[in-house]
């Protein structure tokens, strides 16, 4: 707590320096390395395009690996804001690691930008939370809504047992059923289970209309082969679910399996805004894989930076907490708020399906949920 | 429920071929060698870097794996293994686990940490059904490869190791090397040769199963468990205790993913302790040995 205290007249003397620094933390390595990656590219794009200079200070962007451990995460938090004495935190692939962080930037009042991490609760954890990727809730909705118009009345619920999926399916059953569906049943499986064979096969014999289906970022592919391979297409059970089941990272690798599956979510990259297809291609052009939802959560993150620093002309703590609070802007993802309140993001969904567009396939946006709020807070 | 059955069996046929080598180091050779996971996910990723980076076919694929993950077996018994024969179990386990890490962080720097996704060839994504209702049978054709190949290797090891020269050399090389020498028979290259195909063994089945069980960095640690089930719940002294062992566990960690999927992987631990309860030297072990 000494040091931390320390840190804190440390951030005091930060803002009469000419830098800023950027401290961000993410899972570069492990099984969420692509999710980093993504982020990380993002990142990059962000500084190619707009320089490493804001609110008349040169930014520097450190950034760390956690390996997707949250006592790593916890510990590269606290020597970031001890020894680099960064304005702003900022990364965190995973929940745990969001929360592992969440009492760090309190006791710091540093900003903490979180750019991937989407359980609901997460900017509860701290008042210094200010969140540029999307809530579970908020992207479950937009199919649990959709789904009962379009002729699936029983639905099976397969997520991945941890927060967000625990957070998906809650909000898809309870909103299913508002809207006059039936849950058959609800499954779970291990976060870093490989084999679906077992639930899979359940899900056929239950014969449901559909099959809703939260993964985390990076496991959609097996899942997806595994969904033909037993022919549950073919015995006429429909796959929906949020948009990290056809994540844009490994879209192509699904084949025709995937064609036709709808998923409700806040990013596609084929996002048919002016905005968008610059930010892809620019992003296409410095690496070789396609831009995701954690991508552009990641370049909103600092755009979100950018844009406090600017206004603020680099100060650090409170101040530029509250610059960041309330943004409006125009992202590749359509337009968001970052509501002052909650400090939550505030965005379009898009209900989506998977098409073969110039021998590629894309999530295609076909209807559109203006300005959702997350609805895990509005209690 | 035949369904059931038919993937419970597949999955236990790949754990049985996964398996077979690490009871073969233990059982014949005894020694203890917690680095076989580490062999299997080499035959992995040798399999998933031919297929993606230099396009070969997948059957192709499958012998590559073996000869490659065996041609490593047989340097690292030379350079490495060979010395801790010897050695106390305790230090051939440190030396063991030392080496699965190792292999777990090579192959995250050198390949990355990502799921490895095996494209199929067409043929076996076909899809066999039969019957309808609760008794319908689907067969998925990969499954089905998977059963028919492992058979087959689980009836050539058995004559192999009960009807050839090498077997029963082998076999008297294990029961006392001294004496073996004496009479004349090579016994480090019958280790060699042994460690190296139980080896292949191994990479072969991770090339197999990289579709099913997944492929990523984290496979050996993963999987160890498994192998180490296998082997104390079959005993190792043959060939047919590993494959009941093996079947028996994969028809139910299958059945217990769909029936209970609550307690979901615990089923086979709990099946482990009830098995060991009732007989404590494994399924098929001669009582009284070693």
């Amino acid at each position: 707590m000494t040091l931390l205290a320390g840190a804190l007249a440390a951030t005091g003397a930060l803002a009469q320096s000419d830098s800023v620094k950027i401290g961000v933390i993410l899972p570069m390595t492990g099984p969420s390395a692509s999710t980093g990656r993504q982020i990380d590219a993002a990142i990059k794009l962000w500084l190619a395009q707009n320089g490493a200079k804001a609110g008349g200070k040169k930014v520097e962007v450190l950034i760390k690996d956690d390996a997707g451990v949250a006592d790593t995460t916890r510990r590269l938090a606290q020597e970031l804001v001890v020894n680099d004495k960064v304005a702003v935190l900022a990364g965190f692939g995973l929940t745990p690691l969001a929360l592992a962080t969440a009492p760090i930037a309190t006791q710091s009042k540093t900003p903490m930008v979180v750019m991937a991490a989407a359980t609901s609760a997460i900017t509860e954890a701290s008042p210094f939370i200010v969140r540029s990727s999307f809530t579970l809730p908020q992207a479950t909705i937009g199919i649990a809504e959709w789904a009962p118009k379009n002729n699936i009345k029983k639905a099976v619920t397969l997520v991945a047992d941890y927060g967000p999926g625990n957070d998906a399916e809650k909000f898809f059953v309870d909103r299913f059923r508002l809207n006059g569906g039936t849950i058959i049943e609800k499954l779970r499986t291990p976060l870093r289970g490989a084999d679906f064979a077992p639930v899979l096969q359940k899900v056929r014999d239950a014969q449901p209309d559909a099959l809703f289906v939260f993964l985390p970022s990076g496991q959609g592919a097996q899942f997806m082969k595994q969904f033909g391979e037993r022919g549950l297409d073919k015995a006429g059970i429909r796959m929906i679910g949020t948009g990290d089941v056809t994540d844009d990272d490994q879209l192509n690798d699904m084949g025709d399996v995937a064609l036709g599956v709808v998923t409700s979510h806040h990013y596609s990259a084929a996002h048919p805004s002016a905005m968008n297809k610059k930010f892809v291609a620019d992003f296409e052009a410095a690496n070789k894989f396609r831009p995701n939802f954690m991508a552009v959560g990641g370049y909103d993150g600092m755009r979100i930076i950018y844009t406090a620093l600017n206004a603020t002309k680099g100060a650090s703590g409170e101040a530029l907490l509250a610059a960041m609070k309330g943004q409006v802007f125009e992202s590749p993802r359509g337009p968001v708020l970052i509501d002052a309140q909650t400090r939550d993001i505030v965005q379009d969904i898009y209900i989506r399906k998977v098409e073969r567009v110039g021998g590629q396939l894309w999530n295609i946006e076909f209807e559109t949920l203006k300005a959702v709020k997350d609805p895990g807070k509005l209690k | 429920m035949p369904t059931l059955l038919f993937d419970g069996i597949a999955y236990g046929m790949l754990l049985f071929v996964l398996s077979l080598g690490l009871a073969v180091t233990m059982g014949l050779m005894n020694f203890i060698n917690l680095a076989h996971g580490a062999f299997a996910m080499a035959g992995g990723y040798v399999l998933v870097l031919l297929m993606q980076r230099a396009g070969w076919p997948f059957l192709a694929c499958l012998p590559a794996a073996f000869v490659a993950t065996a041609l490593a077996g047989a340097l690292l018994e030379r350079t490495l293994y060979r010395p801790m024969y010897g050695k106390p179990h305790l230090d051939q386990v440190l030396f063991s686990i030392g080496l699965t890490f190792m292999s777990v962080a090579a192959v995250d720097f050198f390949v990355g940490s990502q799921q490895q996704i095996v494209q199929l060839p067409e043929m076996f994504k076909h899809r066999f059904e039969f019957g309808s209702g609760p008794w319908m049978l689907g067969m998925g054709a990969y499954r089905l490869f998977i059963i028919a190949l492992c058979v087959v290797l689980a009836l050539s090891l058995q004559a192999l190791l009960a009807r050839t020269r090498f077997g029963s050399r082998l076999r008297a090389a294990v029961d006392d090397p001294r004496v073996a020498a004496g009479l004349g028979i090579p016994v480090d290259r019958v280790f060699l040769l042994t460690f190296a195909f139980g080896s292949g063994l191994a990479g072969l089945g991770g090339a197999l199963g990289a579709d099913i069980l997944g492929l990523d960095p984290s496979f050996p640690l993963k999987y160890m468990v498994y192998f180490l089930i296998v082997c104390a719940v079959g005993g190792t002294s043959s060939i047919t205790g590993p494959l009941v062992a093996a079947l028996v566990l994969g028809i139910a960690d299958v059945m217990g993913k769909y029936y209970v999927p609550k307690l979901g992987a615990f089923i086979v631990y709990a099946l482990m302790i009830a098995i060991l309860l009732w007989r404590p030297q494994g399924l098929f072990t001669r009582e009284g040995r070693r």
